[in-house]
């Protein structure tokens, strides 16, 4: 069984409705009978894998994970997770580059952390091999600071934050990593003053509140493909974790993102120049905390006001099916896995005979996967998700009147148009004229969509006739 | 909703009267519903055109015969556009006695009239035998019948299976009722779907249990179901009518309807991307479909040895309430291991139309 059966209040489905398998890093097994303190035969405790030394608990209770391993076999669990899904996804190479997106949270420092181990063991060996064959992949590290989109103005906290992230990473050496402290308005044109006044104008154009969430989202991971392609990185990793990951297939599901949610989710996301890899797939985001309080990992949070939006509200939701059920955020991530992928939720092939022949071998094996997955030829311009090709846009406007904005906005998907894009085409134009440059550029490629004239019949469907303030 | 004197030939947009037949007074309250409804005929209609939605054509004022009217073409398009009904066929309309049910009825038989659909509709209503609950709704379904002129059939647990829903209740307490209820239903429906010799099975099913379902199926892992979510039934919800059975104050259901209440009143039109977002899922076709077969004991369709209102049947005549509740337990234990998908699932299948596990 799946839940918890004795605590659990809710009269759910517990039959054979049920499909999630326990997994061993999430569920609070039935047969977590010898768990927590004051029970029955203090000397039963020992922790599941080793089963030499006692497993931790965290005061209060850790919910799944607590009184299971030992803090080692916990901690090589965790890594274990990780670097199995380095390794069977191809996502660091010895010829990579690798730039880690940190955010100061639990997860993107674990995610650090791991690939700084990594990178740790490749340099020892390195040093010990005699013919110094395979080189030692760099890392880097991101900050992408948002204040300008949260904090009026310059504060204090914030730049003790960014201290903090500067002194962190100098600790993680050798091997030494570059820091790119990347304000977020500097994908906007222009000096810095112009760049502030740009984004501000363009996230205040943007009126629904989740929809400045996300597009704050879209505008972050255009940082981080411009820092990666500016220094010469050849990967981009992410902390996602798989409650972030659950929350996200909730998230897109509910906002009529159904078809393009198979994109986000994968291991590999290679639709970027540096493709996108998440290692921490199958790690909850207990586990990481969990990480952080046993190692002493140093997190940093950031002074920014929390918004009530669809996401936080999704984020609530799943705690609470979680607390419930801790096996459902792998559960909600196992089912969204179910869903076909892209072509390119894989590391593209490599036919550099200078890549060892090893590492052209595990891609292969790696691309195999994913057989019948779908291609896709046109992306939204805003968020960069593949467009299904039969979605045909007939517009209702003149051919002379399609002005640039125009065109950009009918080649957004549907989700964008509606909660990111203002609807009034006038603040539409002024929104467009601000948008980042290489936001832009990727309309302009090719994705344009055929304009055709609107059918006759379906005037008569609809209630009210276009407007004719036009 | 303010009232003026109404003034002929006013153009739509910024209008004081109703903004179809420009005529009458608005007179509707609810304006969050006619955004559902504008939102869902808009994004009917998105297929096939990129309207340009500005927010005003979403405040619509609307009299109460245009709502009508609306209402019962936007059914009737479904239906046509669909191709959901051949002339000829008999039609089952499960009826609750709820609004959705009985609204279901009268358009039905309204536009089976009206548009000479040459449908021979009958109300097909289940009782599971709980007082208080049921037989007060029951009672709504025979007055239906003899307002509406259309036959009715009313299947009920005790004759099919020996025990009422209070007699379960009683013998297994509150957590897995509505496990026992939703398999014996669908299969009571069914039954009764075949003793009236029906072609199709017509439910009241609305956005939100649509969107509810398909957000428990992701939350349960149960993916071979989201196929199978979408009923021909698309019909928009009028209101929101909440009568909980009684037993179902702990239902997990419940984590997602209250979910699902928050978002609506953040994002109205969540309910209908979520229901496109279903629409749109790609399920790798390895995905392992249940296989058709027969239930021993019974013979109803199944894809296990016993179809599972039979194993749910027997643990509660031998006094085992957990049988078939749980995995890898009971007479179909070694199957359950390696099937993933359940006979929940195989009924779904099975059916030729889309009478749905909710």
């Amino acid at each position: 069984m799946a839940c918890n059966g004795s605590a659990c209040q809710s009269g759910c489905y517990k039959n054979g409705d049920e499909l999630a398998a326990p997994e061993e890093g999430g569920a609070a097994a039935a047969s977590n009978s010898n768990s927590n303190s004051s029970s029955n035969g203090s000397g039963n405790n020992l922790c599941v894998k080793c089963k030499v030394k006692e497993p931790f608990t965290v005061a209060g209770g850790g919910g799944g994970e607590d009184g299971r391993f030992c803090a080692e076999c916990f901690r090589s669990n965790l890594f274990g997770k990780f670097r199995h899904a380095v390794t069977s996804n191809a996502m660091i190479g010895p010829t990579d580059n690798v730039l880690v997106a940190f955010s100061g949270g639990p997860a993107s420092r674990v995610a650090l952390q791991f690939v700084h181990e990594l990178q740790y063991k490749a340099q020892k060996n390195f040093d010990a091999s005699r013919d110094r064959s395979l080189p030692v992949f760099g890392v880097g590290v991101a900050f992408v600071d948002e204040s300008a989109a949260h904090l009026p103005s310059s504060d204090k906290a914030m730049d003790q934050a960014i201290e903090d992230v500067k002194s962190l990473v100098l600790e993680l050496s050798p091997p030494a990593k570059e820091l790119h402290h990347f304000p977020i308005e500097s994908i906007c044109s222009g000096d810095s003053s112009d760049q502030r006044e740009k984004l501000k104008e363009v996230l205040n154009a943007v009126t629904d509140a989740t929809g400045k969430e996300d597009f704050l989202v879209h505008l972050r991971m255009l940082a981080l493909q411009k820092i990666a392609s500016e220094n010469g990185y050849t990967r981009v990793v992410l902390g996602s974790c798989t409650s972030r990951i659950a929350c996200h297939v909730i998230s897109a599901t509910v906002k009529g993102r159904g078809y393009s949610l198979p994109a986000d989710i994968q291991y590999v996301d290679a639709r970027w120049e540096a493709p996108v890899v998440l290692p921490l797939h199958d790690c909850l985001a207990q586990e990481l905390n969990m990480l952080c309080h046993l190692d002493g990992l140093k997190t940093i949070e950031l002074p920014y006001e929390p918004q009530s939006t669809i996401n936080s509200l999704i984020s609530s939701f799943v705690a609470l099916l979680q607390e419930e059920n801790p096996s459902r955020e792998s559960t909600i991530v196992r089912t969204a896995g179910k869903l076909t992928p892209f072509a390119f939720n894989r590391i593209p092939e490599i036919n550099d005979t200078n890549v060892p022949l090893a590492t052209r071998r595990r891609q292969k094996r790696s691309s195999l996967k994913l057989n019948g997955s779908i291609s896709s030829e046109s992306f939204c311009p805003m968020c960069y998700s593949p467009l299904i090709q039969s979605k045909v846009q007939a517009l209702d406007t003149p051919e002379a009147s399609k002005t640039n904005s125009y065109i950009f906005g009918s080649s957004c998907c549907s989700s964008c148009r509606f909660q990111i894009l203002p609807q009034d085409p006038l603040c539409m134009e002024h929104f467009y004229s601000h948008l980042p440059p290489p936001l832009v550029a990727r309309a302009s490629s090719g994705n344009a969509h055929d304009i055709r004239s609107l059918r006759e019949h379906i005037q008569d469907y609809l209630l009210l006739d276009s407007d004719n303030e036009q | 909703m303010e009232e003026t004197a109404a003034k002929p030939r006013r153009s739509g947009g910024g209008g004081r009267q109703c903004c179809i037949c420009h005529e009458r007074r608005p007179a509707l309250k609810r304006p969050k519903t006619l955004e559902q409804i504008a939102t869902f005929l808009l994004r009917l209609h998105e297929k096939s055109c990129c309207i340009n939605r500005s927010t005003e054509m979403l405040a619509l004022k609307i009299c109460r015969e245009c709502f009508y009217a609306v209402f019962e073409e936007e059914i009737h398009q479904v239906i046509v556009e669909n191709q959901l009904f051949k002339p000829g066929e008999r039609i089952g309309i499960g009826a609750s006695g709820g609004k959705d049910s009985t609204v279901l009825a009268y358009v039905l038989s309204e536009l089976n009239k009206r548009h000479n659909y040459g449908l021979d509709l009958f109300l097909l209503s289940v009782d599971e035998g709980i007082t208080g609950y049921r037989d007060d709704s029951l009672e709504t379904v025979k007055r239906n019948e003899v307002q509406y002129g259309l036959p009715l059939k009313i299947v009920s647990y005790k004759d099919l299976y020996g025990w009422t829903m209070d007699e379960i209740v009683k013998m297994i307490g509150l957590k897995n009722n509505c496990t026992f209820c939703g398999v014996f239903r669908r299969q009571a429906l069914d039954r009764g779907a075949a003793l009236l010799k029906v072609d199709k099975l017509a439910t009241g099913h609305n956005a939100d249990d649509i969107a509810e379902t398909v957000l428990l199926n992701i939350l349960r892992g149960d993916i071979a179901s989201l196929n199978h979510v979408f009923t021909y039934a698309y019909f928009k919800k009028l209101d929101y009518f909440s009568t909980e059975c009684i037993y179902s104050p702990n239902a997990y259901r419940g984590f997602a309807r209250e979910f699902i209440k928050d978002l609506e009143r953040i994002r109205p039109r969540a309910i209908l991307d979520i229901i496109k977002s279903g629409e749109d899922f790609r399920i790798a076709t390895s995905t392992k479909m249940p296989e058709q077969g027969t239930c021993e004991r019974c013979g109803y369709i199944s894809s296990q040895k016993w179809c599972k209102a039979c194993v749910l049947l027997e643990g509660l005549n031998r006094g085992m309430p957990k049988l078939g509740i749980g995995r890898s337990r009971g007479l179909n234990s070694n199957q359950m291991k390696t099937d993933k998908p359940t006979s929940r699932t195989k009924s779904i299948e099975s059916k030729q139309c889309g009478s749905l596990d909710f």
